[in-house]
């Protein structure tokens, strides 16, 4: 197991080798498109919910009724599940196994990594199916594709909107959020 | 790696206890989700062995308030501690913000603690990370227990570069906050002067 684990954000963010500094960054502009496309998908693949989550376990973004799934676990665990299939591909010299499915008795999940960087996820039940999810997944995934190049770009040629939010905050703020 | 989503104006940050078997990276976890108003946390994921051995890791969103109208919010994970783990390790390594290191205070843990430290740094170096560049907190845990090294032993060994540090009794909540604090406060302060 002796070597590291890609992570795709990190080969496009140029970053030190003592910080791991390069944050991971959305606009507002990105997220409207992102959303856009993962709106389109849970429509036409006849879906429950489709989230976006980040190789980290950070939820991106979400679509569909939420309601009574806690999100925050789903995108953690999500992100723990592709890493740990990823070491399994590793072992078997696989770079990465792209698509997981989790067939449920009434749910199922099909999850997919996106540009090896973000983590599609689609729940259905029996008014979809495997090939119709796969199929509109592979569409949204291109989609997804164009659109994260493009906020990588964007973060790499002006990082200054994120300095200036993180350089304002003051030692005071952050003793604030303890009392 | 911190996530900063400008859309729904987030600060996320990624916070791990890292330390040996049976240290109590999970007792603390278990402290801060019993003692956090659950408006700000969301639900600890524990993935345990039947015999509450941690596996792969236990999870804990929390919620800690808004910096110049951004929340922040920071996700808690725990290692598992036993050494066979260690693939799994290196997985929940992958986009740290800050570390937490708890160590066994009990004199027979000292091997296993400095064990535990070096494969930390062992598995932040094969992801390109140096713990020097990165925030982190040591945490000597079980302070209440009978045939504990004193504080100035472990420091000593564990803290060699004076790292913030902190004694504690994780079961009964001692110093439980305060490292968390301490690691929270270095990681906001990175964020600030990183970019």
């Amino acid at each position: 197991m002796g070597e590291a684990f890609e992570s795709g954000w990190e080969g496009n963010i140029s970053r030190g080798l003592t910080m791991p500094t390069s944050s991971l960054v959305m606009f507002e502009e990105e997220f409207k498109q992102i959303t856009v496309v993962i709106d389109r998908l849970l429509k036409e693949a006849n879906a429950k919910v489709v989230f976006v989550v980040d190789k980290d376990g950070q939820l991106i973004a979400s679509s569909g009724d939420t309601g009574d799934i806690d999100t925050t676990s789903l995108a953690s665990l999500t992100a723990g599940n592709i890493a740990a299939t990823g070491g399994l591909a590793k072992l078997i010299g696989e770079r990465e196994f792209s698509i997981l499915f989790h067939e449920g008795e009434r749910d199922n999940l099909h999850i997919s990594i996106v540009a090896q960087r973000v983590i599609l996820v689609v729940i259905f039940d029996q008014k979809s199916s495997l090939g119709l999810v796969r199929l509109r997944v592979k569409k949204a995934s291109d989609e997804l594709n164009t659109i994260l190049q493009k906020l990588l770009q964007r973060v790499e040629k002006k990082p200054s909107d994120q300095e200036n939010l993180l350089s304002e905050i003051t030692d005071g703020d952050i003793d604030k959020l303890f009392h | 790696m911190s996530f900063i989503n400008y859309s729904s104006r987030e600060i996320n940050c990624k916070i791990v206890y890292y330390g040996p078997g049976l240290c109590g990276k999970t007792t603390n976890l278990s402290f801060i989700f019993k003692k956090t108003n659950p408006e700000h946390r969301g639900k600890m994921i524990s993935l345990a062995t039947e015999t509450e051995r941690t596996l792969f890791f236990d999870f804990l969103p929390l919620s800690l308030g808004d910096i110049k109208g951004f929340k922040t919010r920071f996700h808690l994970y725990t290692v598992p501690g036993q050494i066979f783990y260690d693939a799994s390790r290196k997985l929940i390594l992958k986009g740290v913000d800050g570390i937490v290191f708890v160590a066994d205070s009990q004199i027979e843990r000292m091997d296993a603690n400095m064990e535990s430290f070096e494969n930390m740094k062992i598995n932040l170096k094969e992801q390109s990370y140096d713990l020097a560049g990165i925030p982190y907190v040591i945490q000597y845990n079980k302070r209440d227990l009978p045939g504990v090294a004193p504080v100035a032993e472990l420091k000593k060994i564990l803290n060699v570069d004076g790292a913030p540090d902190f004694e504690a009794v994780a079961a009964a909540g001692v110093g439980v906050f305060e490292t968390l604090k301490a690691v929270v406060k270095l990681v906001l302060i990175e964020l600030k002067k990183g970019t």
